[in-house]
């Protein structure tokens, strides 16, 4: 293929490109430059992902100079994964936005959400530390417009409270990487995965303490987790599926890619350190889901789910030694939480916009006249769940499989118990949802949704059960990187 | 001591008081004065501490001034979002605004908005 | 936030603080020097400032996002809302008098910024600084009036610089990379690059102090 039309170049450029032609075009062509350019994306990282198979990972070198003095990408099988995930999502999302927002949409929505998967892209393809700090502030701020737009006093209360802490998150970050080039004068991950040993200077165990507490900090681990809640459940459900499916992921994903690669003489050094991210992410996963329990407003719920549902992806770490089945568990679990969160923001919104009522309450009787979106709620909450044979069982049974392969089982006790309570919360939505009215309550006919509105929803629900039953490939690509 | 290791011995506790200040400050701009203090902290370090032999390296200064041009994009969207939030309650810091979405008693809601 | 966590943070700083002096004072030396990397392939770089030829050649893909990142705050401030046009009538004399005589010299100091920037500290980002301070003294002084947000053309000159840059990266693929400059034309390509990106820039920064919501609509 002619390097002109090389994807993974392609994967940053489209997306900048449709964000800045919908920032000069008049705001009715948002939708059609931003569902031309998902689609593009999706191709090309089908595309790139048939190399990436066929060999190995591939590499990019940005300006054509050479590590460490130029910038080097890198396609390989994780990024891959996490790069599918955010192209399908997007363009789901994409067309579930243009119906939702038909009568009004918020300023700048569209120009943000095409800068804001530019930044995720090339946050996955880029190999350079300092770079990766780049592409974290294009997401942040961003994740943190989109919160703000067109919104009232408590969005742009959100939006500060988020904004702050991404801020100090990609501060501390920022620190971190100077650490990094004082001690070892590069920002290469390839190559400071070489140079760093356990006999690192102090200089260095401060500067990983920082970088990955700041990516915490953007993850909403608890106790971190406290600008998530405001920040995605008070913005319009397309823009709170962005955040919750994929925004989170990336930094997670970062800290995942430092763990493993540059840091990974210190991680192994200390093995006691990964019980830190494990007990945090077991804390969230017991509190978000009590939250989500308690929650009054339908988004609230879903957004104290993440919160929860971010704790999985933490518990894998403690595991990682026991070869790629931990790192199969965190990454299907994010690619099949991804899936399941956007589908349920995008039900709960086709919902709240159909009833009219934002309130958890005010689903009661749904059923009844949104059927195809209940049932996507459903199956996003099965995949939550972990029930088989969605994508979340199949994410937990190999945790739970890596846990006792490592004989970590309180890791195993934890999993079961999410799932749990996340069925608690979803079966409150749905017996709500399936209740027949009575007699003297009121039920007015509300109109029909466009159809698109329930079927994005539908399809995403769907793409998250699928995940369970067709993983194989997905496997094999994660298999292929280095734990 | 060299003066590298000066001015990154300096931008060390900048950004520690800086980071401090974001998270124990009330008002709003101060807190963004605050985070403008940890990236000056961060910057100071990135080229003192990589110049400590006395040797001038281009590459970290390239990457300070591209972290100015951040940071200054980060404040001004936070400065906007301060201005609004300004103009839509009068306030200058976001202390005491919970929306946990918690099940409350309606009345018990009530008498709290009229507290306010 | 109550006052045993604030404590606990305060001391917790103090810890941080100390260990990171701890760290930094006694590094050993770095195995990795770039300085002479960038010094040994400066020829080929199209300018003759080393900072400027990290910043658009060796690391130009940092600077490409970066302008990006620009843009997203400015998208940001319109999702929010605009604030209102500032009252006007103040009467000042001294401030339109000094901002006739600054402003000509502080765009002859952009223009000199711009062009020095492949031989000394200098280049696009500071010209365009001093342009935007221009324009904003020209606001405080009341000669130039706010932007209304709906203008096509103030939107065209923000996206214009980095769709020049976009385009020339994307034809630079042809060349075997993402911003690969063929070490001939890397001179002319920098200094057409780094034109469209003050023009850009120094709209871009102006517009977060003068884009006003319309007058009528609140």
């Amino acid at each position: 293929m002619s390097p002109l039309l090389d994807p993974l170049a392609w994967l940053i450029l489209l997306p900048l490109l449709w964000a800045t032609l919908a920032f000069v075009a008049a705001e009715r062509h948002g939708p059609a430059l931003a569902l031309a350019g998902t689609g593009g994306q999706l191709l090309c990282v089908i595309v790139l992902a048939s190399d990436v198979a066929g060999h190995g990972s591939i590499g990019h070198l940005a300006g054509g100079w050479a590590e460490p003095l130029g910038i080097r990408l890198v396609a390989d099988g994780l990024s891959l994964v996490m790069l599918l995930l955010t192209q399908g999502v997007a363009l789901a999302l994409a067309l579930y936005a243009r119906s939702y927002f038909s009568r009004a949409t918020p300023p700048a929505f569209w120009p943000l959400t095409g800068f804001l998967l530019a930044g995720m892209n090339a946050l996955f393809l880029s190999g350079d530390l300092f770079n990766l700090y780049v592409t974290l502030e294009l997401v942040g701020l961003a994740a943190v417009g989109l919160v703000a737009a067109g919104g009232g006093a408590a969005q742009i209360a959100a939006a500060l409270r988020y904004l702050l802490a991404t801020l100090v998150g990609s501060g501390a970050y920022l620190f971190g990487v100077a650490l990094i080039y004082g001690s070892y004068g590069t920002v290469s991950a390839s190559l400071l995965g070489t140079l760093i040993t356990a006999e690192a200077p102090l200089a260095v165990w401060l500067a990983g303490g920082l970088m990955l507490t700041g990516l915490l900090l953007k993850t909403a681990l608890l106790p971190f987790h406290f600008w998530l809640p405001p920040a995605h459940g008070g913005a319009p459900a397309p823009v709170s599926a962005l955040l919750s499916a994929l925004v989170v992921k990336a930094s997670f994903y970062l800290f995942l890619r430092l763990w493993l690669g540059p840091f990974a003489a210190l991680t192994e050094a200390l093995p006691a350190l990964a019980q830190v991210p494990a007990a945090l992410g077991a804390t969230a996963i017991l509190w978000g889901s009590w939250r989500a329990i308690r929650a009054d407003r339908l988004k609230m719920l879903v957004a104290y789910s993440t919160v929860a549902q971010l704790g999985y992806l933490f518990l894998i770490f403690p595991l990682l030694g026991t070869g790629a089945l931990a790192l199969q568990a965190g990454i299907l679990q994010a690619t099949a939480h991804g899936l399941a969160k956007a589908a349920m923001f995008v039900a709960a919104g086709t919902l709240i916009k159909v009833g009219g009522s934002d309130r958890v309450l005010g689903v009661a009787g749904a059923a009844a006249h949104l059927p195809v979106t209940l049932f996507a709620f459903a199956l996003a909450g099965v995949t939550l769940m972990g029930l088989p044979p969605s994508g979340g069982f199949l994410a937990k049974w190999l945790l739970i499989d890596a846990a006792l392969v490592a004989g970590q089982p309180w890791i195993v006790v934890v999993a079961l118990s999410g799932g749990l309570l996340a069925g608690i919360y979803v079966f409150r939505v749905l017996r709500l949802a399936f209740r027949r009215p009575t007699a003297h309550e009121d039920v007015p006919l509300p109109q029909r949704p466009a159809a698109l509105l329930e079927w994005t929803a539908f399809a995403l629900a769907a793409g998250s059960v699928l995940i369970g039953l067709g993983a194989a490939p997905l496997l094999a690509l994660i298999a292929g990187v280095q734990p | 001591m060299s003066a590298g290791l000066i001015y990154a011995a300096t931008g060390c506790l900048l950004f520690v008081l800086g980071l401090g200040g974001v998270l124990l400050l009330k008002a709003l701009l101060r807190r963004i004065l605050a985070f403008n203090l940890m990236g000056s902290g961060a910057f100071l370090v990135l080229v003192g501490l990589a110049q400590r032999d006395g040797t001038p390296d281009p590459v970290p200064q390239a990457m300070v001034l591209t972290g100015i041009v951040v940071a200054v994009a980060a404040t001004a969207l936070a400065l906007t979002l301060a201005r609004r939030w300004h103009a839509l309650t009068g306030r200058d810091d976001i202390a005491r605004v919970r929306d946990t979405g918690r099940r409350v008693r309606r009345k018990a809601n009530e008498r709290r908005k009229s507290a306010r | 936030m109550n006052p045993p966590i604030r404590s606990l943070t305060v001391v917790a700083l103090l810890g941080l603080a100390a260990a990171l002096l701890v760290a930094v004072l006694g590094l050993p030396p770095a195995p990795v020097k770039l300085a002479g990397e960038v010094a040994a392939n400066l020829g080929a770089s199209g300018v003759s400032h080393p900072v400027t030829a990290v910043l658009l050649n060796f690391r130009g893909y940092d600077t490409f996002l970066e302008v990006a990142v620009l843009i997203i705050a400015l998208l940001g401030m319109l999702a929010a809302g605009l604030p209102p046009p500032p009252p006007t009538g103040s009467r000042n004399a001294m401030l339109p008098t000094l901002a006739r005589l600054a402003v000509p010299l502080m765009v002859l100091a952009a223009v000199y910024l711009l062009w020095a920037g492949a031989f000394r500290p200098g280049g696009a980002f500071q010209a365009a600084a001093v342009l935007a301070a221009a324009a904003v003294l020209l606001h405080l002084a009341e000669i130039l009036a706010p932007w209304p947000r709906d203008r096509r053309g103030s939107r065209l000159a923000i996206a214009g610089g980095f769709l020049l840059f976009l385009a020339i990266a994307a034809a630079l693929l042809a060349n075997g990379g993402l911003l690969r400059y063929p070490p001939e034309h890397a001179g002319l390509l920098i200094v057409l690059i780094e034109s469209g990106l003050t023009v850009s820039l120094a709209v871009n920064l102006a517009a977060f102090f003068l884009l006003r919501a319309p007058e009528e609509q609140r």
